[in-house]
């Protein structure tokens, strides 16, 4: 048996049973039902499962969950509470960013986390911020412009 | 040409395949976990036909016969629906269809199945005739409301017009009404210029959803006493499961059961973290059978000798021998390899077999097949067989096979909960249908600057004679030979073969640009090639052999003026040309890239002019070329699948790469004015990407090459072909 674990998720206290090196994707998807942050790669290659740890974003498929106790967690339910999340998300309909929309959970949490530390970007911070995230579909291209209204939105 | 081409493919096609009917539950694509599942009501509503429900208060369901896998077709269906029927677009929702040939079948293939980049192309008169005969139905009804004339109404946003009286009536509260009156026969469909939603960049049905995490894919299903598996499916092709030690799996933490298969096991857990410790901790010794000692290597022997015989003729103008005969003459042979689909969604299927019925949850491209394939894995008559459609995040063509949920429904069978079969990225590469080896090879003769002589002759597997077996006639795959066979250029000795070649053990199958990605590559790779040989400037050569095709010439000429051809760039930077009639769209890329003195890439600048027909959306448009041209670059880059004693060497995104964010260049679309029928366009990308990729590499460096993915070693400053 394992001590129940506690979690601050989105601003909510969630009680659970899970092993301490269970990552927090498959508590997230599979014990807390939150499948808005998803499985892509499990090797933290694809970024698919990107969430915010105190803020920064963080691969939660290699994140274990004792790792993560007493931390605040956000995930893509709530990032939209957040002014850049907000953001992010508006900018990503008006570009019209996405086209499956798998991979654009984790796509807006690595923005979102972006525009949180360095509200204009240029190229290589979009580059640097977003190169873990892969889109099979290809929408790298409005993925920058969308980062880029975003900021300027928050300008304005 | 095209039109001839989709007629042929229709006729053979139709026929199709006996399959299963019956009404099903559906998930809405944005739903609480556990509701109950809406049935397609149709009481109390106004439902003329199988896609249009419209309620009391006016709410339009459209129901959607193609599968949404981020193509955007579910928007632009929408479109052509609401155009015809004048519906208040801000009242439309969409529902999938449940699995049904007969009022949902793809009119092409008969089948319903997303693919081939067909959606708008097979459905744009057959929905915009819906649309006009419901419409027409509710001008009917209000009409007799008000003891009128039907001619001397008219319908616009929802809602019936009487200008005479100044009357007007909304389609909610006709519904009833108009549900009692008789379709009219042969109704018309309206003049393109009076469209009021198709042409106009529309906003995404779906996308709302997908940027909070509520839109709902196959994997994200989650029901009551529902439990997650794990599989590993046998490494060597065809293997079968010997002996399975589960003595330490099934003391691992949440580890519920262990399955054993004929070729795979399965742990089943509480959790996939549960499931994958289990899977990992079970002892397998597989029976690895006769395929485990199979290579690339000997794959691609066997295909340079098997590409050496005759063909069966898929095409013959002309006197090829004789063309062939004279002139300056070229040979070339260009291969490509296997692929991945490798969709950000891991290939995943939810089941649920009770003893009289079997409920699945699951993304598919085929859900016809899904259905019966699933009832003989469950042993259950068809009708018995519940299939709920999801979001695909992304298909590409993998989830074309019923492979993953048969698997799903053999491990469901021995356990009375729902299972959620999850694949690891590892199984999901290693264990996919992948895109064929093909060996392309062109022999042409110049003859003042033209060709005169161009015999194509494509080797490969032949992905539609196990797909669809009555479209497999005389020995030619149709698709494999698609776009040789529809070469845009005037040649007047003209002669295509194809030879079957199936690889040993290796399943394949379609994958996003189908055949035409290996015609296109061959054909626009010689294309230049020629053009070097006869002295010309590559868009110069194309366009003498262009002067029958007006619609390829136009898109040419744009982009030739758009992306700067022929102004100067630096040393080791190129521009590379593509031309393509695939999917019965016209179209022109160009790419610019740079090659650095140790042979790696650097993608400058993409512009690709597109003339599809009427586009339906023109931003989904857009944004399917631009992440077509990404998909088929990724492959051109670094896509390469490779066996090594019966088994896929690679296994995750650190060696099957794919492309990101920061080697993305600018990319223009331009999309043409057309008053042509559409044409396909969620595939044409990728066939542009390589070939105008690979001559611009040609133009900065001279080096042909020949073969995919792109060998940086030969690249290196200071290599000459």
């Amino acid at each position: 048996m394992h001590m129940a674990t506690v979690l601050t998720i989105n601003g909510e206290t969630k009680s659970f049973d899970a092993p301490p090196d269970m990552p927090l994707l498959w508590v997230l998807r599979d014990i807390l039902g939150m499948t808005g942050t998803k499985f892509g790669c499990g090797i933290a290659q694809c970024g698919a499962c990107t969430v915010h740890v105190d803020g920064k974003a963080v691969r939660s498929c290699v994140l274990p969950v004792s790792a993560v106790e007493n931390r605040a967690v956000t995930t893509i339910e709530a990032v939209g509470s957040t002014p850049a999340g907000a953001k992010v998300q508006k900018a990503w309909l008006e570009a019209e960013v996405i086209q499956c929309g798998y991979c654009q959970s984790g796509q807006i949490m690595a923005a979102a986390a972006l525009l949180a530390t360095t509200p204009n970007p240029d190229d290589s911070d979009i580059d640097a911020a977003m190169a873990g995230n892969i889109c099979r579909c290809g929408t790298y291209v409005r993925i920058r412009e969308a980062i880029k209204q975003a900021a300027n939105g928050r300008q304005s | 040409m095209n039109a001839h081409h989709s007629v042929s493919r229709r006729a053979l096609l139709t026929g199709g395949l006996a399959t299963g009917f019956l009404l099903a539950f559906h998930l809405p694509l944005r739903a609480a976990q556990n509701e109950p599942p809406q049935r397609d009501v149709t009481d109390g509503k106004f439902a003329p036909n199988a896609f249009i429900r419209i309620d009391q208060t006016g709410r339009t369901m459209l129901m959607m016969p193609q599968v949404e896998m981020g193509q955007g077709t579910y928007t632009s269906i929408s479109a052509v629906i609401a155009e015809e029927l004048d519906a208040d677009w801000s009242k439309v929702e969409v529902q999938h269809a449940p699995p049904n040939d007969k009022l949902y079948g793809n009119p092409t293939f008969g089948l319903q199945v997303t693919g081939n980049s067909n959606s708008i192309r097979a459905w744009w008169l057959p929905l915009r005739k819906a649309g006009a005969t419901a419409r027409a139905m509710l001008v009917q009804a209000a009409a007799s409301q008000w003891a009128v004339e039907p001619s001397s109404c008219t319908a616009s946003k929802g809602e019936v017009v009487h200008a005479a009286s100044g009357r007007k009536l909304g389609y909610g509260e006709l519904a009833l009404a108009a549900q009692g009156q008789t379709p009219p026969k042969d109704v018309a469909v309206k003049d393109p210029r009076d469209f009021v939603l198709i042409g106009q960049p529309l906003k995404r049905l779906d996308t709302p959803d997908k940027v909070n995490g509520k839109a709902l894919y196959g994997i994200d299903a989650i029901l009551p006493g529902m439990k997650i598996a794990a599989i590993a499916n046998c490494p060597v092709f065809g293997g079968k499961v010997g002996k399975v030690d589960d003595s330490a799996a099934v003391k691992v933490a949440g580890v519920r059961k262990v399955v054993v298969l004929d070729d795979a096991v399965a742990v089943i857990g509480d959790h996939m973290w549960a499931a994958k410790k289990g899977l990992e901790a079970l002892k397998i010794e597989w029976n690895e059978g006769p395929n485990a000692e199979i290579s690339t290597k000997d794959i691609w022997d066997d295909l340079r000798k098997a590409s050496q015989k005759d063909g069966a003729v898929a095409k013959s103008e002309g006197d090829i021998a004789k063309a062939l005969a004279s002139g300056d003459k070229f040979e070339a042979a260009y291969e490509l390899p296997f692929l991945a689909h490798a969709s950000m969604e891991p290939i995943n299927a939810t089941v649920h077999v009770r003893p009289d019925a079997c409920e699945i949850w699951t993304g598919t491209q085929i859900m016809t097949r899904v259905q019966s394939e699933a009832a003989k894995a469950a042993g259950l008559p068809v009708d018995k067989v519940i299939v709920n459609q999801h979001l695909l995040g992304g298909g590409f063509g993998r989830k074309l096979e019923p492979d993953m949920v048969v698997a799903a429904v053999k491990i469901a069978k021995q356990v009375d909960y729902p299972v959620k079969v999850v694949w690891t990225r590892e199984e999901d590469i290693q264990h996919d249908v992948y895109r064929p080896v093909y060996r392309d090879q062109i022999t042409a003769s110049l003859v003042d600057g033209k060709v005169a002589g161009w015999k194509y002759k494509v080797a490969g597997s032949a992905v539609l004679a196990r797909w669809l077996p009555p479209a497999f006639q005389k020995g030619i795959d149709i698709d494999a030979v698609d776009a040789a066979v529809d070469a845009p250029y005037d040649f007047a000795n003209f002669h295509v073969e194809y030879v079957r070649a199936e690889p040993p053990a290796v399943p394949t199958g379609f994958w996003r640009g189908v055949g035409p990605n290996n015609n296109v590559f061959a054909v626009e790779c010689a294309m230049d090639e020629l053009a070097r040989k006869a002295g010309k400037d590559p868009i110069a050569f194309r366009k003498s052999m262009l002067t029958k095709n007006p619609r390829m010439l136009a898109v040419l000429d744009q982009v030739a003026e758009k992306s700067g051809w022929g102004q100067k760039l630096p040393p080791r930077v190129g521009r590379g040309v593509c031309v393509q009639p695939s999917f019965a769209s016209f179209i022109a890329t160009v790419v610019e890239a740079e090659i650095d003195d140790i042979g790696e890439i650097v993608l400058r600048r993409i512009t690709s002019v597109v003339d599809t027909g009427i586009a339906v959306n023109p931003d989904t448009v857009k944004a399917q070329i631009e992440g077509g041209l990404i998909f088929g670059l990724t492959a051109a880059l670094y896509g390469e699948i490779t066996i090594d004693r019966g088994r896929v060497q690679q296994s995750n995104f650190h060696d099957y790469r794919m492309m990101r964010i920061n080697e993305t260049p600018k990319i223009e679309v331009i999309v043409v004015k057309s008053g042509e029928a559409p044409g396909g366009i969620g595939e044409a990308g990728v066939n542009a990407g390589p070939p105008a990729l690979r001559n611009a590499i040609y133009a900065a460096t001279g080096v042909a090459l020949r073969r995919l993915p792109i060998d940086r070693k030969l690249l290196a400053a200071g290599k000459k072909a």
